[in-house]
């Protein structure tokens, strides 16, 4: 294992967050503030409790989750892309370093970037409204996962997008619909049977559920069935991974 | 000695179907400076992609220091330093941690004191602190030079490394290659600038539409494959050249005072003796004379228009 060609690649993502703190960090937490002044403040109001919890204190673990996954995604995606736009990715290619030692040190990199970001919503949500956290562990557990599986998924798509329209169009048209219908601001029990049929076809219900229930136990699914969800959608993006480094796809003519 | 790279049956069809290489064998020898020299287009900058494992190989094999390029790329690449054709640096970064990223990705422990000393031989020691965004062409082109030792290569492939750097720096930089010649680094170079090919190389490869058309050591190439010219200064200006002489297809500088003779070291028969018969015959007299070997450039020139 090639340990200083990961900690290089990792220092060198990380030094480029620091660089651009204030996109980085500064921006999620506004807009994240923004949807607590907006569906907590003017809409809860008038939506009582949810579930036993009251509305504000309801939508924290979802508005985590969105930032979360939406950076991740951006994050890992830029990560890789940028290097490959520039042409400074022929030295990565040119290195003695495995596939693994590059995924681990972007991949990481956007993954860490998205849980520092993930606490600083948490902590500014606790601004707003109380914060308990049933199960701490499985809070971290979650959060950690998401935020490496999205950051894998987010690499992909760097790999895959060939112009700055195609990296932006997987996260806009999939990834925000995806997040923004899959919970976060109602529990899908809310929904008319119908619906929520339907919207048990999306992922992301699983993880924002599980991401709910380690705050205040309460879940649209039973939470084994949101941590295999998470694994499997792991397990299918290291997959397409694998098989990118495997066939060179989009990395080498 | 086993060469350094051995390079067999090596080709590369693009995705496009274009084929830019077509059955490539190739040996470099340990501690040699081989330059490849060929047209736009030959195929020289696919051939360095392939072996330092950023283009794949359609066909063939690749072993830089007997590690096979895919079987054992990380004892290949290794020993390998690269200075691609085309400018590619981070911008907001500082030449210092690029060129110490580089050496982390290849795995070696942190060294301020070499890399200290590779900026400075680069002349680009007091731009240690500048953002890459803020320097000139030839100047990122040196930062690249220095990424590439930083890892301390055995083998260094410096593809076009003196398009746009000034005939002082250029200067420079061939002292550092031939310092790190003299360290037993292998260099392999490609350039246009023919003169640098003469004056660095041991070796000299041609490459022309994807196929080597010769490797051979300098100084026999330009032997075996060397016109010579010989020049006359003449004691009296003549206005035509007397058409008994015809045959030798002289050359009559513009002023009339100087004539030129083209011949081959190879033949057998130069056809020295005679001409300076027929001159004599043809009552041409002259004060003084040279002779003067062509250069690779023409050799070159003559190789690639077949
Ligand atoms: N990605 C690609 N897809 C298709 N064809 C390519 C690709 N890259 C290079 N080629 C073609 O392969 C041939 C060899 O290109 P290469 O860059 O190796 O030439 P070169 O000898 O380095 O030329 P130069 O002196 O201009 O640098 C060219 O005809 C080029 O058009
Ligand atoms: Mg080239």
């Amino acid at each position: 294992m090639n340990f200083r060609a990961v900690a290089a690649i990792y220092k060198f993502e990380m030094a480029r967050t620091w660089r651009t703190l204030l996109q980085s960090i500064v921006s999620p937490v506004v807009s994240t503030s923004l949807y607590f002044v907006v569906f907590g403040a003017a809409i809860g109001s008038r939506i009582s409790e949810v579930q036993g919890v009251s509305y504000g204190t309801f939508i924290v673990p979802g508005l985590v989750m969105l930032s979360v996954l939406t950076q991740s995604i951006a994050n890992a995606s830029f990560g890789i892309y940028f290097p490959k736009f520039i042409g400074t990715i022929y030295e990565i290619l040119s290195a003695p370093i495995s596939h693994v030692e590059i995924v681990l040190g972007y991949v990481g990199a956007a993954a860490t970037k998205s849980i520092i970001l993930g606490l600083i919503i948490l902590a500014t949500a606790g601004l707003f409204v109380p914060l308990h956290i049933q199960h701490p562990v499985w809070m971290l557990s979650f959060l950690v996962l998401t935020a490496v599986t999205f950051s894998l998924f987010g690499f992909i798509i760097g790999i895959w997008a060939d112009g700055f329209e195609k990296l932006q169009m997987i996260p806009m048209l999939v990834v925000t619909p995806l997040t923004f219908l899959g919970g976060s601001f109602y529990s899908v029990n809310m929904l008319p049977p119908a619906w929520h049929s339907i919207a048990l076809l999306n992922p992301v219900v699983y993880l924002i559920s599980g991401f709910r229930w380690s705050f205040y136990e309460i879940a649209d699914v039973r939470v084994e069935i949101s941590v295999a969800m998470t694994l499997a959608f792991l397990a299918i993006c290291m997959t397409i991974i694998w098989w990118i480094f495997k066939t060179g796809y989009r990395l080498k003519r | 000695m086993a060469p350094v790279i051995s390079v067999s049956g090596l080709s590369k069809t693009y995705a496009s179907g274009f084929t830019s290489l077509n059955n490539i064998d190739l040996s470099i020898e340990r501690g040699e400076i081989f330059a490849l020299l060929g047209p736009n287009g030959a195929g020289k900058t696919t051939l360095i992609s392939i072996i330092c494992g950023i283009v794949n190989a359609s066909s063939g094999k690749v072993a830089v220091g007997g590690h096979d390029i895919d079987g054992d790329y990380r004892a290949a690449r290794a020993m390998i330093g690269l200075v691609p054709q085309e400018l590619h640096t981070d911008s907001f970064e500082s030449v210092w941690a690029t060129v110490s990223f580089s050496r982390g990705l290849f795995g070696k422990p942190k060294n301020p004191a070499l890399i200290e000393k590779i900026l400075k031989d680069l002349s680009l020691w007091d731009k240690k602190d500048a953002k890459i965004i803020t320097l000139s062409g030839g100047m990122k082109r040196r930062v690249m030079i220095a990424k590439a030792l930083s890892h301390e290569p055995q083998v260094l492939f410096l593809d076009e490394p003196t398009a746009g750097v000034d005939v002082e720096l250029r200067k420079g930089m061939w002292d550092v290659v031939r310092e790190l010649k003299a360290a037993g680094v292998t260099i392999i170079l490609t350039t246009h600038y023919i003169e640098e090919a003469e004056e660095m190389a041991d070796r000299v490869g041609v490459i022309n539409k994807g196929e080597i058309v010769l490797v051979e050591h300098k100084a026999q190439l330009m032997q075996k494959l060397g016109r010579k010219r010989l020049s006359l200064h003449l004691q009296q200006r003549i206005d035509a050249v007397p058409e008994a002489l015809a045959p030798y297809q002289l050359a009559l500088s513009d002023d009339g005072w100087k004539l030129a003779y083209d011949y081959d070291t190879k033949g057998e028969r130069t056809g020295i003796t005679s001409l300076l018969g027929d001159l004599r015959t043809a009552g041409i007299r002259f004060v003084d004379l040279e002779t003067k070997q062509s250069s690779l450039e023409d050799i070159f020139v003559s190789l690639v228009r077949q």
